[in-house]
């Protein structure tokens, strides 16, 4: 894929025709281009994305059968350490970021990022964060004797993380690869805020931007409170393990609650920040598909904003069973309660978008549809959730994984899908094949409910998560045989995907620049753009440069 | 902005493509021209950092404010440490905050030797809080055998002082190199010194939260804590 893109970018810079192989990964290697970044992120994103999913079909295969033995218990806690840790840090946050690398200095009409080479150290510390972490699988064997991948859940809890009940260094790859990851999204944050503030184009004010502007606007401020806290929890996790220190441990009067206040203090901004690209692509996309201008783009702003604010204040909504004490509970439920208030906002105006729209139900839009209803059924959820009483019946029982993966999967990852089929032809300048295209969606689709709309029965009936196997007789059997059938589904979805990106690369019908009819100014600029984007800095006139451009004789420029 | 129907696509078509690229020969020109407000991007940048930077020492600061009275055994922090020297140190790490400043504002006045002699002084000045941190750290590892497995307060102890510490080396490794560019005549007063100005506040922050750092360890942390948990 790399490397016929390269090729194409070859041909446009100087007509020197085709690169060899090694010219051309030469090239993408030392490049500090945005675009070309951005699809390293997103490609390096889509390969964890595999083997994450593959982790994930391996434990549903564990359960598809009550009282299976596939897979050993050890090896289980492996999996769904790795798969939780890989799709949240491998595959969320590299494939959202990369988008913002590719779309935002094309959206806001600049010519790169604000700081070209940290865009690429912050890449390059990614590739490498992840890679250290799975080298975990062959190099933590250490001087214990015990080898094998991280096996202490995604978000770790103390004591478990402690040298006593983790031996060997897997629990030092999981630190260190996150962490080091972690510092390549910080300077990305850093890369995106001095962009999005500095580097846009003559008459783009702030209330121009495009909605993913915005959003990543926010992601980014997110990103710079969030992670580094995760940062420092690790960095004391890191001092318990290796110097004997006592933060994490509660015989010396360390507090494994703390661990949790400061894991989740991240981990809940991390939600949104794993969400808001996607609400991103949503309002850029939904707008275009519907022939229509977003509704309420200010209100859309305020409630973007909104959220940003709030999700820094309801992170202990996953500790209501740890017994923080009535106060703290209700105050955790009350602000989980009031962020679905800026998120329903949102919700209603791409309704409203969609009202009275010329709907086109091409794959970008397929997806997009998906994603609102989808979001929903999971938001709904999360609401649910957020009762405590409620809660204490309910969590660390499948229904928060059926809840949690409608939110990540229905949402984020039907919104990178979306994101992939609409941007594809502007980064190849190829499109992607419509037929393989609405497979994929349907299969994903199916698939996806089949897998995860049963996990709320099997949780509501007692199943725990993270267990490796369970008894006949507790009527979880059918609901967990339901889940696990859906996954051959939705990996023949996964599979048409990869098909249609390398059948669309080879002999995909050409895209032109502007293939959807688009407002935004990345589709003024040709496909796949040149290094330097535009031959002349755009000038915006309105929130949709590009209506005003092709339809001067009713500009937008009139109605605000 | 709700009324627009396009009447371009109907729901049947394929998307048509069309060029709305302009022809690209003012190409060369265009890319000579200047980055627009590089030093915005930056100040931005470097305001970014701080505020990341912020979030990080907040974790350990709150952290270390949880575990106040919380270590019945082992060295307790009244008899630990001293205020007079972290005094001193203090006051040297912030009085470079004002050395630097007036070394950025010589650079603004064109005189580059004033500007070696100002950062030079701001240089020593950290040196000395990073060496008298160094011997104030012996002092209580090998006097009152404190050490980071001691107990919760020993725990903290090193782990703030020690990262504020390596984030001083970071700032004090920034200073230093723009000294030694100065010296081989890399820095152009009326070019660099809002460059060399944007990186002092990396400077400023740090001292900021030293100030934060010693009231926290050397003032509500130093109040007896008589054993209760």
């Amino acid at each position: 894929m790399n490397t016929s893109i390269a090729a194409n970018e070859g041909a446009h810079a100087g007509g020197e025709g085709p690169l060899s192989f090694w010219e051309s990964a030469m090239r993408w290697t030392l490049s500090v281009d945005h675009k070309k970044l951005g699809i390293m992120y997103i490609c390096a994103g889509m390969v964890f994305f595999l083997i994450g999913g593959l982790e994930a079909a391996l434990m549903r295969l564990q359960l598809a059968r009550a009282n299976a033995g596939i897979i050993d218990p050890e090896t289980f806690n492996q999996l769904f350490t790795m798969h939780g840790t890989t799709m949240v840090f491998l595959v969320g946050m590299p494939v959202l970021l990369g988008f913002g690398n590719f779309l935002i200095p094309l959206m806001v009409g600049a010519r790169d990022m604000a700081f070209p080479r940290l865009n690429a150290f912050g890449f390059w510390l990614f590739i490498f964060g992840g890679l250290l972490l799975y080298f975990s699988y062959i190099g933590s064997e250490g001087l214990y004797g015990a080898p094998g991948a991280p096996d202490v859940g995604w978000f770790a809890y103390a004591p478990l993380t402690s040298r006593t009940f983790s031996r060997g260094n897997s629990t030092d790859y999981w630190i260190l690869g996150i962490m080091v990851s972690g510092f390549g999204s910080m300077t990305t944050a850093i890369n995106f805020i001095a962009t999005v503030l500095c580097m846009r184009c003559p008459g783009m004010k702030l209330m121009r931007m495009p909605m993913i502007a915005w959003m990543m606007l926010v992601v980014a401020a997110l990103v710079l409170v969030a992670v580094p806290v995760l940062t420092a929890a690790q960095i004391m996790l890191l001092l318990d393990r290796s110097l004997g220190a006592h933060f994490f441990d509660p015989q010396t009067q360390g507090s494994a609650v703390l661990w949790q206040h400061l894991f989740w203090f991240f981990g809940h901004p991390e939600v949104y920040i794993l969400v808001l690209p996607a609400f991103g692509f949503v309002s850029e996309i939904l707008p275009v598909f519907s022939r229509k201008a977003i509704f309420g783009y200010s209100l859309m702003v305020a409630a973007t904003v909104g959220i940003g604010f709030i999700a820094l204040g309801v992170w202990a909504h996953h500790m209501f069973v740890v017994g923080m004490g009535p106060v703290l509970d209700s105050f955790f439920a009350a602000s989980t309660f009031l962020i679905s208030v800026p998120t329903g906002i949102k919700i209603f105006n791409w309704l409203g978008t969609m009202w009275g729209g010329r709907l086109r139900f091409a794959t970008p839009m397929l997806f997009v549809t998906g994603f609102v209803a989808m979001f929903i059924i999971g938001g709904l959820t999360g609401i649910m959730l957020a009762t405590v009483p409620l809660d204490w019946q309910l969590s660390d029982s499948y229904f928060v994984v059926g809840h949690f993966h409608y939110v990540l999967f229905g949402g984020t990852v039907f919104g990178i899908f979306a994101a992939i089929f609409y941007w594809f032809p502007k980064a190849t300048g190829r499109m992607l094949n419509e037929h393989l295209g609405k497979w994929c969606f349907w299969l994903l689709f199916i698939g996806f409910t089949m897998t995860f709309m049963p996990m709320h029965i099997s949780g509501m009936l007692g199943m725990p998560r993270r267990i490796y196997t369970y008894e006949a007789d507790r009527g979880f059997e059918i609901w967990n045989l339901i889940s696990s059938i859906g996954v051959p589904v939705q990996m023949a979805g996964v599979l048409c995907f990869l098909w249609n990106v390398v059948k669309s690369l080879r002999s995909g019908a050409i895209a032109g620049d502007d293939p959807w009819d688009a407002w935004t100014l990345e589709w003024s600029t040709s496909s796949p753009p040149p290094e330097w984007n535009f031959d002349r800095i755009p000038t915006c006139t309105s929130a949709r440069p590009l209506w005003d451009k092709k339809h001067p004789e009713d500009p937008d420029a009139h109605y605000e | 902005m709700q009324r627009k129907f396009d009447p371009i696509m109907s729901s049947a078509t394929m998307p048509t493509t069309t060029q709305l690229t302009p022809l690209r020969e003012p190409l060369r020109e265009t890319l000579r021209e200047p980055l627009r407000a590089p030093l915005q991007r930056a100040k931005v940048g470097m305001a970014s950092l701080i505020f990341m930077e912020s979030a990080f020492f907040a974790a350990f600061l709150v952290t270390y404010l949880y575990y106040i009275g919380k270590s019945p055994n082992g060295p307790q922090p009244i008899d630990c440490l001293e205020l007079g020297p972290v005094l001193v140190n203090s006051v040297c790490l912030i009085a470079s905050s004002f050395t630097v400043m007036l070394a950025v504002k010589s650079l603004a006045r064109g005189s580059i030797s004033g500007f070696r002699a100002w950062m030079l002084v701001t240089v020593l000045l950290g040196l000395e809080f990073l060496v008298g941190t160094g011997i104030e750290w012996r002092g209580l590892m090998v006097d009152k055998g404190l050490t980071i497995q001691s107990n919760a307060f020993g725990t903290n102890y090193y782990a703030l002082v020690g990262l504020h510490a390596f984030h001083v080396t970071l700032g004090l490794l920034m200073l230093m190199g723009t000294l030694v560019l100065s010296m081989f005549g890399c820095i152009n007063p009326r070019r660099d010194h809002v460059r060399v100005d944007i990186l002092t506040w990396y400077w400023h922050f740090v001292d900021v939260v030293w100030i934060f750092v010693f009231m926290l360890v050397y003032v509500i942390g130093r109040v007896p804590q008589g054993g209760a948990l």
